[in-house]
């Protein structure tokens, strides 16, 4: 399988299975149309308006020396592949939701504004303890696990946060553990100490911003109903001054009301946060500020825009990194992982504040996905194996697909909310996640056609 | 090639023999939440 595009002004095909990237010229990728289906006398017909004879000719040998070499219809071997058949996930990331309590009120917060269609509560830390030593009794022989602490927002129970930390770090030698926190915050409740304290113990932070101050403020606002833009920006601006070059993202969501969100991007980069993730909202589409399939030229405009701005600030004072378009095509994970996705439901789980145990954050208040309480020491494995065989080859619209190497077969959260099911991905998702993918390939190779002229 | 660059010969094959340690980090855990990306994670092994 191949999959061939423009963009800018650059021609590319992509061999699915190997993962080898060219840029091609317009010859190839006109020819690549008709060949290798049809032989080389039928291919020089279709194309004798347009190029002459001798260019086709030189084209098509070069299409069949990358075939010969597995870099281009390569076949796929991979699904019969011991190491894949084999695979046996074990538990090595938790999102803990320490508090379903938030002191903001989002728009579009699929957490039911913090408390995740529950009563609002802070999780204890007698529960979370318990949730990390299930990680660890878990974990199998995995040295790496992750831990983020979530909401609702997570610093309304800073308190237990900073316990738990230093329970984990109390294992992690008897164990033969490395546990990774993270937090991920509105960033309302940042001051000095929590700063320092984030900075010091949490491997990432992601940081909650949506962009513009008026994008930002009409979907992010207080209880009391004022935008939240003038309380978070000169924290976020001091925590990240601070944290020198560890690593941290802000954060924002898209919607309908700004489906101009590149622009969003380079304000924040503009503001200095150059290390920036911004996502389609997730809503029902009766929702106003809903993405419909009606907005994805717009959007996928919007891609273009931002890989060249990208590409024209690289290796400049406003150079900046965005998490979607940051594939590293030269190696990235391992086909297995590819393969197996966000491992949501059998790599990872999310625990609540009463110490339920869900497939991922989405799922959570969803009794049908309840898989536990870590309290009573329960897993359901029934859904832990329909969730790790919900991977690319049990998908039919992921099978037939070029971008499964990828997205893995995007979010299962999505594919339940949008189709009842979570075999069956999110349409609109799917096509955001190709132009992505697309314009990674189309900024690496820019970059690489710079630093050769 | 005159009218094919390449840019990277691809490393699916040989990580299909090498790969599934499973070190690597969680993908909806770094910074997305919301949608799927797994094809930025970072091998551990690199």
């Amino acid at each position: 399988m191949i999959h061939k595009f423009k963009q800018g002004d650059m021609y590319f095909v992509l061999d699915v299975n190997s993962g080898a990237v060219h840029v091609i010229d317009e010859i190839v990728y006109d020819a690549l149309e008709y060949y290798p289906q049809n032989n080389a006398i039928s291919v020089i017909r279709q194309l004798k308006d347009k190029y002459p004879e001798q260019s086709v000719k030189e084209t098509l040998e070069e299409i069949d020396y990358l075939i010969e070499q597995d870099m281009l219809y390569t076949d796929d071997t991979y699904v019969n592949s011991i190491e894949f058949q084999n695979r046996s996930p074990v538990i090595k990331a938790l999102c803990l939701h320490v508090a379903h309590d938030c002191n903001i009120r989002c728009a579009y917060c699929f957490a039911s504004q913090g408390d995740f269609k529950g009563d609002r509560s802070l999780m204890s830390f007698e529960v979370g303890k318990k949730a990390l030593d299930l990680l660890v009794s878990h974990s199998g022989n995995r040295r790496n696990l992750e831990v983020d602490f979530f909401g609702g927002e997570p610093l309304m129970n800073f308190e237990v946060v900073k316990q738990l930390v230093s329970y984990g770090r109390s294992l992690e030698a008897a164990h033969n553990k490395n546990f990774r926190f993270t937090l991920t915050t509105n960033g309302v409740l940042l001051n000095d100490e929590i700063m320092d304290y984030v900075n010091t113990h949490m491997s990432n932070v992601v940081l909650s911003i949506d962009g513009r101050k008026e994008v930002n403020d009409k979907m992010r606002y207080t209880i009391s109903g004022g935008g939240t833009y003038d309380i978070i920006v000169e924290k976020f601006k001091k925590l990240i001054e601070k944290r020198g070059n560890k690593s941290y993202y802000v954060r924002g969501t898209y919607t309908k009301n700004n489906l101009d969100f590149a622009n969003d991007v380079l304000h924040m980069v503009d503001l200095g946060f150059t290390s920036t993730s911004v996502e389609p909202v997730v809503a029902k589409p009766t929702d106003s500020y809903a993405i419909g399939e009606e907005d994805l030229e717009t959007l996928n405009a919007q891609y273009d825009q931002l890989a060249d701005a990208l590409i024209e600030r690289h290796n400049t004072d406003k150079a900046f990194t965005f998490f979607h378009f940051a594939l590293d095509l030269s190696q990235g994970p391992c086909v297995i992982k590819r393969l197996s996705g966000c491992g949501a439901g059998s790599e990872y789980l999310a625990v609540t504040p009463e110490g339920d145990i869900y497939p991922c954050h989405q799922f959570v208040g969803n009794d049908h996905f309840k898989m536990g309480n870590v309290l009573a020491g329960i897993l359901d494995f029934g859904l832990t194996n329909e969730f790790k065989n919900a991977h690319v080859y049990n998908k039919e619209k992921c099978r037939a697909c070029w971008a499964k190497f990828y997205c893995s077969g995007g979010c299962h959260a999505n594919a339940h909310n949008f189709n009842n099911d979570i075999y069956i991905p999110y349409d609109i998702g799917c096509e955001l996640e190709k132009k992505r993918i697309e314009s990674s390939i189309y900024i690496y190779g820019k970059l690489n056609q710079n630093q050769e002229e | 090639m005159k009218h094919i660059k390449t840019l990277n010969t691809g490393t699916l094959k040989s990580s299909a023999v090498h790969g599934g340690c499973g070190e690597c980090q969680t993908s909806c855990q770094s910074a997305c939440k919301t949608s799927c990306t797994v094809g930025n994670q970072e091998c551990e092994k690199k």
